[in-house]
């Protein structure tokens, strides 16, 4: 429905259950006398009687015009609204009609009631009615016989767990953590190269059973993943187990109650949980990146269903994830980075840098295949009771990282094919591969990582002498790029 | 809250379905695209590939994707459809 035109004059709107709308009717009667007076009831049309009300019995005029109190005066001029006040203030209402002696005898001040039009038991059902045509998703019905968690399943657009059912009511609300427009085109999501707009992405995010105000972080990783950087398409069709790794940071985590602490990387969180989740049904149902067809993964992760997590960045002694990589530590921001599941590194003896820094890099050499190098990133995440021997020994994160890199350089004999008897390796080549450091000037050594390949955050609870490991997919221009963005409200 | 009418999650594609061309019944004189899409080693069982198509009368022109983890670049598709009548994509690994 669209929205109705307030008559020119006074508009005022009313309803009878509000002892200030009643105590106005002497000076709604002065009104009236002076100038053109149209008075909205909302609960009931015998009120105030005189002066006659029209009712606004499916608050079309109460929703479309945003009121919030009543009872709420509106000046309108050629059909629009140029002043409003609310409630019952004298001296205001004086001003406002320009009548010197309106509602003589009156209090001299009543604070109005809330509008019928925002009753928690409506407001849903009236934001469906009067804003559901805002909304151009094609709408199925659902048989009354039929399940509608199961039809969600039978028709493919579960990840394997129940969905929430999106409902127009829900994906309304949804809507509501956002300032952007429902009709907004987010991004282009792969494989199918579909559009993606704000309205779809809440769809999902319903779904997955976000709360509203987790939407922004959803869009800016929908945003995030479907660059050509990242490489969306490339990650979902490749056979090795890696997914969408979204790491947040920033004040907003916590405004959203996301888990930076004990079991920072598990479940039982719902922003965790959700966020990371409501991207893979982006893809899953606007892309059409599903496992089996264009997913061609050899055993995935359970990372896949979603993988999110916050740092927490106000104790992280060395920072953030996203301040690493170009954006203040107090913007929400996340990055994006295309992973595996996280392992875990166990040393509960080291207490110096050196003799721990010597156990990180032995396990991150590991990652894919200690012989294969350079092509992988890795995200390290740290927690407390590691962080802390760096930070007591005043290793920063920049002092960290070159310590760990100095560490992970393999002389390449060690590292060719063959060499240690698996044929796995790097190629020593003058074509395509390196060459041998007893042939040429080529590298006698070569590093794990390339130079921004290791990435560190902080995240997990204040007990435990552990750090895990995020292994990342093929990195550069022939795979993805970590793309780190703020959040966009 | 009722939850019985939704949202369609999709992005509602509809389909475009063109038909196929039909299969030449020879290659004899025919231009063949052979498109390489960078997986290690593609190029060895292109070259087989090459050697028999010419072998039976077949043009062969060779082309490469910049990166297999990402689609072929639209202008690539074009060169291809223009200059060929038939292609080839390989994966090799």
């Amino acid at each position: 429905m669209s929205k109705p035109v307030l008559p020119d004059g006074f508009v005022v709107v009313v309803k009878r259950d509000c002892e200030t709308c009643q105590t106005v009717v002497p000076a709604l009667r002065e009104i009236a006398a002076h100038a053109e007076l149209t008075v909205y009831t909302q609960d009931d049309p015998t009120f105030p009687g005189d002066p006659a009300a029209e009712y606004d019995e499916d608050l079309s005029v109460s929703w479309h015009h945003d009121i919030e109190t009543v009872p709420t005066l509106i000046r309108v001029v050629d059909g629009a609204e140029t002043a409003r006040t609310f409630g019952w203030l004298q001296s205001e209402w004086r001003a406002f009609t320009g009548i010197a002696d309106l509602g003589e005898g009156l209090p001299p001040m009543r604070p109005g009631c809330g509008s019928k039009s925002l009753d928690p038991d409506l407001v849903d059902e009236l934001a469906v009615r009067h804003g559901g045509s805002m909304l151009r998703s094609r709408r199925i019905e659902v048989a009354d016989a039929e399940d509608d968690i199961e039809m969600m399943f039978t028709r493919g657009w579960s990840d394997g767990l129940p969905v929430v059912p999106p409902t127009e009511e829900r994906v309304l609300k949804m809507l509501g953590g956002t300032t952007r427009a429902p009709h907004e085109v987010v991004a282009t999501v792969p494989p199918d190269l579909v559009e993606a707009t704000v309205e779809k992405v809440a769809i999902a995010a319903v779904m997955a059973g976000c709360l509203p105000e987790y939407l922004p972080w959803v869009l800016t990783a929908v945003e995030a993943v479907c660059t050509d950087e990242f490489n969306m398409h490339g990650l979902l069709a490749t056979t090795m187990p890696v997914g969408p790794v979204i790491v947040c940071s920033g004040p907003g985590t916590r405004k959203i109650g996301m888990n930076s602490g004990m079991n920072a990387l598990g479940q039982g969180n719902r922003a965790n949980s959700t966020i990371g989740r409501a991207l893979q049904l982006v893809i899953r149902n606007i892309g059409g990146g599903r496992p089996g067809e264009v997913d061609r993964a050899a055993h995935g992760n359970p990372g896949k269903v979603g993988f999110c997590f916050a740092e927490a960045d106000r104790e992280s002694p060395y920072g953030t994830l996203a301040a690493q990589r170009g954006i203040d530590d107090d913007v929400d921001a996340i990055t994006v980075f295309a992973g595996e599941g996280p392992r875990g590194i166990v040393d509960q003896l080291s207490r110096t840098p050196e003799s721990l820094a010597n156990t990180l890099a032995h396990q991150l050499q590991a990652i894919h295949h200690h012989k294969l190098v350079i092509g992988f990133d890795a995200i390290l995440v740290m927690g407390p009771e590691h962080a802390r021997v760096f930070a007591d020994a005043g290793w920063d994160r920049e002092r960290i990282i070159f310590e760990l890199h100095m560490r992970l350089t393999t002389p390449i004999d060690e590292l060719a094919r063959g060499a240690g008897g698996i044929d796995e390796g790097v190629p020593i080549t003058s074509a395509g591969g390196f060459l041998a450091p007893d042939t040429s000037d080529g590298p006698t050594s070569l590093p794990k990582f390339r130079p921004d390949g290791l990435m560190l955050a902080y995240a997990g609870g204040g007990a435990g002498l552990f750090s895990m490991i995020i292994p990342g997919w093929v990195n550069g221009e022939v795979g993805s790029q970590p793309v780190t963005r703020a959040v966009q409200y | 809250m009722s939850t019985r009418t939704i949202l369609d999650p999709t992005g509602e594609q509809s389909v475009a379905e063109r038909a196929r061309l039909a299969r030449p019944a020879s290659l004899d004189g025919l231009t063949v695209g052979l498109l390489d899409i960078s997986k290690p080693r593609g190029n060895v069982f292109l070259d087989r590939i090459e050697e028999r198509l010419t072998g039976i009368g077949a043009s062969v022109k060779r082309y490469k994707k910049p990166t297999f983890t990402k689609p072929a670049p639209v202008d690539l598709r074009h060169e291809i459809a223009t200059e060929c009548h038939v292609v080839i994509e390989a994966l090799a690994d």
